[in-house]
C-alpha cells in the first residue's frame, strides 16, 4: 500500500505544484496572498470543458483518442485555450482590481479583495455550469500495473509527464530569456529592476500569465484525472498555500517541490490518521514550516 | 403587519448576532491589525460549546449537560478564548498574510473536527434541540423572538461598550500604536507580541459569544453552518461598515445581512425552484462584488476610523 500512496501522492502533488507556481510568484512579486488564485484552477478546468465541446464538433480526426489515454487532440487544444482564457481573466483582475488597489491602498487590502474575487469567481462557475460533478470523457480506462503492485491510469502518467515538461520549460524561460531574467530581477527588487530599464508593469503581466496558465493546466489535469466541480480550486486552497510557503515565495523549484511534499504528505498521512482528517494535513505543514523556517525551504533568509 | 414585524425581529436578531462577531473582528483587525481569516472557526467553537453545555443529553454523544443559558454563554466565551490562546501562541510570530493563511487553515480544521468527531459534535447530523432561553418566559413565537431580541440587544450593547472602552483605554491606544508601527511601540517598552495575543483572544471571545447566541436562537448546530463563506461575510460586514469604528462594524452587519436576506428573498421568488443552487450562488456573488467594489471605491468603509489627534498636539497648535 505504501508504494500506491507514494504514487498517488506524487500525482496529486504534481497538480498542486502547477497551481502553486503562480501563487508563489504573486506572493513574492506582487507581495500579497492571493486567495482567489485557486479559483483560476476551477476556471481553467471549466474553460477547457467549453473548448472541448467546441473542438469535438469537428469530428473525424478529432474524435480519436490518443493511444491508451482517455482523451484526444481536442482536449490538448482545449487546454491551451483554457490557459489563454485564464490568463485573460487574471490580467483583467490585475488591471481592474489588484493593480488599482496596490496603488491606492496597502497590500492587505488586496488580500481582502482576493476574498471577494474568489467568492465571485467560484459562484459564477456554479451559476454557469451548475454544482454537479462533470467529466471530460466517459471513456473507460485500464490501469497500468507498475512493479510493486502500484496501479496508475494512463492519464495520470500524462499528468506527470506534462508537469515535468512544464517545469523544465519554465526553468529555461526563467534562466534563458530576457523576460524571465527580468522577472527574477523584479522578484528581488522592483525598484532596482525599474532603474535598470525593466518595464515592471509588463513583467507583472507576465507573472499573471504564467501563474494563470499553470493554474489552468493544474485544473484541467485535475478534471481529467478526478472530476470537475465548482469547489475544485477552493478545496486546493490550503495545499496551494502550503506548497508556496513550504517552497518559499517566488521560487519555481520551491513551489514544485512544495507541491510534491504536500501531495505526498497528504496521501501518506492516511496511513497514520483517519482519511477524513486528510484536508488538515496541508495546514499542519504550513504551521510547521512557518514555525521552523518562516521564509520557506528555498526562500532567502533575511539578514 | 404582524408578519413584517416578526420578520424584522428575526432579521435584527441575526444581524446583531453577526454584529457581535464583527465587533470582535474589529478589535483584531480594525484596531490591532491582526488578520484573522478563521472567524467561522471561532464562531463554531462558541456554537458547539453552547450546544454541548445547554443541550439535552443523548446517547453516544458527549455533553448535553442542560446547564442554564448564562453558563452556556460564559462557557462558550471561555472555550473560544482558550482556543484562541492556543492558536495565538502557535502563530504569534506570523504577520499579515501568513497569519491569514494559518487562521484560514485553523477554521478549516475546526470544521473538519466538527464534521468527524461524532462523539463530541454529533458529526454531520450536528446537535439538535438546543433550548431557547425565552421558551418558558414568553408565549408564542413573536413574543419569544422579541424577548430574544432584547437579550441580543443587551449583549450586543455590552460588547459594544466594552470594546469602545477597551480601545479608548491606554491599553487600546497601544493596540493602535502596534498596528501603526510595531518597532516604535516596542522601543517604548511595550510588548507587541503579548498585546497582540491579548487582543486576539478578546476578539475571538466575542466571536464565541456570537456563535453561542446563534445556536440558542436557531436551536440546532451543524458543521455546515461554519463554512469559510461565513468568514468572508463577517469580513465584508467589517469592510462595508468601516474598520476601526465599532459603530461601523454594527452598521456593516446590518447592511450586509440585509442585502444577503433580501437578495435571498428575491431570488427564491424569482428563480425557479429547480435551479435554487444557482440562486444561492448569486447571493455569494453579490457579497463578493460588494466587498470588491467597496474596497475600490470607498476603502475606509461607510463610516471609517475617526482621525484622532492627541490632546497635547492640539494644544501645541493653539
Amino acid at each position: 500500500m505504501f508504494l500506491q500512496h507514494l504514487a498517488d501522492g506524487i500525482l496529486s502533488g504534481a497538480i498542486v505544484s502547477l497551481g502553486a507556481i503562480g501563487l508563489s510568484f504573486t506572493m513574492k512579486m506582487l507581495r500579497f496572498a492571493n486567495f482567489s488564485h485557486s479559483e483560476l484552477l476551477t476556471w481553467g478546468a471549466y474553460a477547457a470543458l467549453v473548448f472541448l465541446s467546441f473542438f469535438s464538433t469537428f469530428g473525424g480526426f478529432f474524435d480519436q483518442t490518443i493511444g491508451p489515454f482517455s482523451f484526444g487532440l481536442p482536449l490538448l487544444f482545449a487546454m491551451a485555450c483554457a490557459c489563454i482564457t485564464t490568463s485573460l481573466i487574471a490580467m483583467f483582475l490585475h488591471l481592474y482590481v489588484f493593480d488599482r488597489l496596490s496603488r491606492s491602498a496597502g497590500h492587505m487590502t488586496m488580500v481582502f479583495a482576493s476574498f471577494g474575487v474568489a467568492l465571485v469567481l467560484r459562484h459564477l462557475v456554479t451559476l454557469i455550469w451548475g454544482s454537479d460533478p462533470i467529466y471530460y470523457s466517459n471513456e473507460l480506462q485500464f490501469a497500468i500495473l507498475l512493479p510493486g503492485g502500484v496501479r496508475v491510469m494512463p492519464d495520470q502518467v500524462f499528468l506527470f509527464g506534462l508537469t515535468i515538461f512544464t517545469v523544465i520549460f519554465l526553468h529555461l524561460f526563467m534562466t534563458r530569456t530576457r523576460t524571465g531574467i527580468a522577472m527574477r530581477g523584479v522578484a528581488e527588487s522592483p525598484s532596482l529592476a525599474q532603474v535598470s530599464g525593466v518595464n515592471v508593469n509588463a513583467i507583472i503581466l507576465w507573472v499573471w500569465i504564467i501563474g494563470a496558465s499553470g493554474a489552468a493546466m493544474g485544473g484541467v489535469l485535475y478534471g481529467m484525472t478526478i472530476q470537475l466541480r465548482p469547489e475544485l480550486g477552493f478545496s486546493l486552497i490550503l495545499p496551494l498555500f502550503a506548497a508556496a510557503i513550504l517552497g518559499g515565495a517566488g521560487s519555481l523549484y520551491g513551489a514544485v517541490l512544495g507541491g510534491l511534499i504536500v501531495g505526498l504528505s497528504e496521501n501518506l498521512s492516511v496511513m497514520i490518521i483517519p482519511t477524513t482528517y486528510k484536508p488538515a494535513v496541508p495546514f499542519l505543514l504550513i504551521l510547521l514550516i512557518l514555525f521552523i523556517r518562516p521564509d520557506g525551504i528555498f526562500g532567502e533568509r533575511k539578514r | 403587519m404582524i408578519g413584517l414585524v416578526s420578520y424584522l425581529v428575526f432579521f435584527l436578531i441575526l444581524s446583531l448576532i453577526f454584529g457581535i462577531a464583527v465587533l470582535g473582528l474589529n478589535l483584531q483587525w480594525g484596531f490591532t491589525g491582526l488578520f484573522n481569516a478563521g472567524v467561522a472557526g471561532f464562531i463554531g467553537i462558541g456554537a458547539y460549546t453552547m450546544a454541548i453545555l445547554t443541550g439535552p443529553s443523548r446517547d453516544a454523544v458527549f455533553g448535553g449537560f442542560e446547564l442554564p443559558f448564562v453558563i452556556g454563554l460564559i462557557g462558550a466565551m471561555v472555550v473560544s478564548g482558550i482556543a484562541a490562546l492556543a492558536v495565538g501562541i502557535v502563530t504569534h510570530k506570523l504577520k499579515h498574510e501568513y497569519l491569514a493563511v494559518a487562521t484560514f487553515g485553523i477554521a478549516v480544521t475546526i470544521q473538519l473536527v466538527c464534521l468527524n468527531w461524532e462523539y463530541l459534535t454529533g458529526g454531520t447530523l450536528g446537535l439538535i434541540g438546543i433550548p431557547n432561553p425565552t421558551k418558558d418566559l414568553a408565549e408564542g413565537p413573536l413574543a419569544q423572538n422579541a424577548l430574544f431580541l432584547c437579550i441580543v440587544i443587551s449583549l450586543g450593547l455590552i460588547t459594544f461598550i466594552a470594546i469602545e472602552n477597551i480601545v479608548k483605554s491606554p491599553w487600546g491606544r497601544m493596540l493602535k500604536a502596534i498596528r501603526e508601527d510595531e518597532i516604535a511601540s516596542s522601543s517604548l517598552g511595550k510588548d507587541p507580541a503579548r498585546i497582540r495575543l491579548e487582543a486576539f483572544v478578546l476578539g475571538c471571545m466575542a466571536m464565541g459569544l456570537s456563535g453561542a447566541l446563534y445556536v440558542s436562537f436557531i436551536g440546532y448546530v451543524s458543521p455546515w453552518d461554519f463554512l469559510p463563506i461565513l468568514t468572508f461575510q463577517i469580513w465584508t460586514m467589517l469592510i462595508v461598515g468601516g474598520s476601526a469604528n465599532n459603530r461601523g462594524a454594527l452598521l456593516g452587519a446590518l447592511i450586509v445581512w440585509g442585502v444577503w436576506t433580501m437578495s435571498g428573498y428575491v431570488i427564491s421568488n424569482v428563480v425557479p425552484s429547480e435551479i435554487q443552487a444557482q440562486g444561492g450562488a448569486m447571493q455569494a456573488i453579490l457579497i463578493g462584488l460588494i466587498l470588491v467594489v467597496m474596497l475600490l471605491l470607498r476603502p475606509r468603509g461607510l463610516i471609517g476610523e475617526e482621525l484622532q489627534v492627541s490632546r497635547h498636539a492640539r494644544s501645541l497648535n493653539d
